[in-house]
């Protein structure tokens, strides 16, 4: 067997792994995270540096290992949180859009179930959306706001590891057989 | 084509999402308004959970505090765990409802204290997108709330309203970056603009170096922007520095010193003047009167006065009185003597005092001898 055969198996047995959700979960686990972003800060002010919509749209197209559900589920989240935000609309959405099409894409060639992979991706995916999030704010809307490399870093690290732990929970809401 | 397509499907839709949303935020940018429809949709959707969620946590977190202590005690106690837990509850439940009635209270005697149009709201929910600079209260269009009205609590600004929806509204912070309010000094007038930082503290800018501007000083709204009326505390300064090419004054926002739950929204703003300033007083002590010992009081009258009198203490006094006595001497009436009088002659020497007659045996007021 050759190489190519070879990618083109790994590539359909992946295909073939596409985890599937009860259409409840699809619906209250991104209304669970947009709803504990705009409460839960309201009384631990820390928490609101927790991106938990992005986190779920992460695991959500990396789990479905399919691009185009990836950036609807991105677009969904991203709009919604917009519609609650002081941004125009569309500001988290594109950015929201984007990362659930690469994050859904990565999905297809990694083995997303393992901690580390999980952790790194977190951290990765989080720092990408602060990146392109403020590329649109400087680019679209004019704003100057500087990009805060360092704390975007540390932050990177606190929701890559809740990450973690949520996909965890999140595992567990699966569609069995 | 129609293979191109189906090959490069992925990216096709991912563009075509992009470019959707790209048109959609370009008409906001352009005609600087908002796609209300789903933003109210939004909005509306969420509003009831989080009111839900917090008539929850008001009722609960009260009760099980109180049941953690009750446990408590019934362990110590068994005979008295009914009644005492019964008592703690009902404690509890007067003292967060005193705390409750204490908050509304205040907000009412401001309300009725300021002569602005005010409605109370309560803080449900932030904005999404990890700032705490934007808040949802829970009271919208249907109380009359408009976009551009100003949020205060009793002890200063709060905000303004960026959006009001039907049942819910959003207030843009004092603290966040684009907000801004048109402020004056209390002390020494100086006008300036107050701008959020993204964090606790804001800043007062356009305030030139020459302008004086003290630690601890008072901001209070100027009533330029149009927005907030004059009068409002703002905050106080925590610093103030000289800039390039203005002052770099920083100031605590009093608005959320005492945390943010409820908020009074202004219908009708009416314009109030700026508080002078209490000097302090400071207590100066005076020591208590001497007792009445029977002596005469010393006598401050001039060395040279006929009759010295008490109390004259200074110059003009002293002067006042010989000018008084000479006048007298001369059936001088001073202010009432018509042009042509004949002038007082200043320089007449006073006259002596004539001695005091001498007591005698007879006299009962005399001390004996």
């Amino acid at each position: 067997m050759r190489y190519s055969d070879d990618h083109v198996l790994l590539h359909s047995q992946r295909e073939t792994q596409i985890t599937r959700f009860r259409a409840w979960v699809l619906f209250v686990v991104p209304l669970a995270a947009i709803l504990f972003q705009v409460y839960v800060p309201l009384f631990f002010q820390f928490l609101a540096y927790l991106e938990l919509p992005l986190i779920v749209t992460v695991y959500f197209a990396l789990m479905r290992r399919s691009p185009i559900s990836g950036l609807f589920v991105g677009a969904l989240v991203g709009l919604a949180q917009d519609s609650l935000s002081k941004n125009p609309l569309g500001m988290f959405g594109i950015t929201k859009t984007i990362i659930g099409y690469v994050a859904a894409s990565v999905g297809l060639r990694l083995d997303v179930d393992h901690p580390l992979i999980r952790l790194i991706l977190g951290f990765l995916f989080f720092v990408f959306h602060q990146f392109i999030f403020w590329a649109l704010s400087r680019g679209l809307l004019g704003q100057t706001m500087n990009f805060e490399t360092q704390r975007t870093l540390v932050l990177g690290v606190l929701n890559a590891i809740v990450a973690v732990s949520l996909f965890h929970f999140l595992d567990k809401l699966k569609e069995r057989g | 084509m129609e293979t191109l397509l189906s090959r490069y499907r992925n990216v096709t839709v991912l563009l075509l999402v992009i470019f959707a949303q790209l048109v959609l935020l370009a008409y906001q940018v352009k005609n600087d308004s908002d796609v209300r429809l789903i933003r109210v949709w939004a909005v509306t959707a969420v509003t009831p959970l989080a009111r839900t969620l917090e008539g929850a946590r008001g009722g609960t977190t009260g009760f099980l505090q109180n049941y953690v202590v009750l446990r408590d005690t019934r362990a110590e106690n068994q005979k008295l765990r009914t009644e005492l837990g019964k008592l703690k509850l009902e404690n509890q439940f007067l003292k967060t409802e005193l705390s409750t009635a204490d908050r509304a209270k205040a907000l009412e005697a401001f309300e009725a204290h300021t002569p602005s149009k005010m409605v109370g709201a309560r803080v449900i929910a932030t904005a999404a997108g990890g700032s705490n600079t934007a808040v949802f209260v829970d009271r919208g269009s249907t109380s009359g709330v408009q976009k551009g009205m100003a949020v205060v609590t009793p002890d200063g600004i709060v905000g303004k309203v960026l959006a009001a929806y039907p049942t819910a509204s959003q207030v843009l912070l004092v603290t966040d970056p684009s907000f801004a309010a048109g402020v004056v000094s209390q002390k020494n007038h100086v006008r300036g603009i107050l701008k959020g930082m993204g964090h606790g503290n804001c800043r007062v800018d356009y305030v030139q170096n020459e302008e004086k501007v003290e630690t601890a000083e008072w901001f209070y709204t100027s009533g330029d922007d149009r927005i907030f009326p004059k009068g409002m505390p703002a905050g106080q300064v925590t610093s103030a520095r000289p800039g390039s090419p203005f002052q770099e004054i920083s100031v605590e926002p009093s608005g959320m010193a005492n945390g943010l739950e409820e908020v009074l929204i202004i219908l009708e703003g009416v314009h109030q003047e700026i508080p002078d300033i209490k000097t302090a007083a400071v207590p100066i002590y005076l020591a208590p009167q001497p007792p009445n010992t029977g002596e005469a009081p010393v006598k401050t009258g001039p060395a040279g006065a006929p009759n010295g009198n008490q109390g004259l203490a200074t110059d003009a006094d002293r002067m006042r009185e010989h000018y008084k006595e000479l006048g007298d001497a001369q059936n001088h009436k001073f202010g009432e003597n018509p042009p042509g009088t004949k002038a007082m002659d200043f320089n007449l020497p006073p006259k002596p005092t004539p001695p005091a007659p001498k007591a005698t045996p007879s006299d009962p007021a005399s001390p004996p001898q």
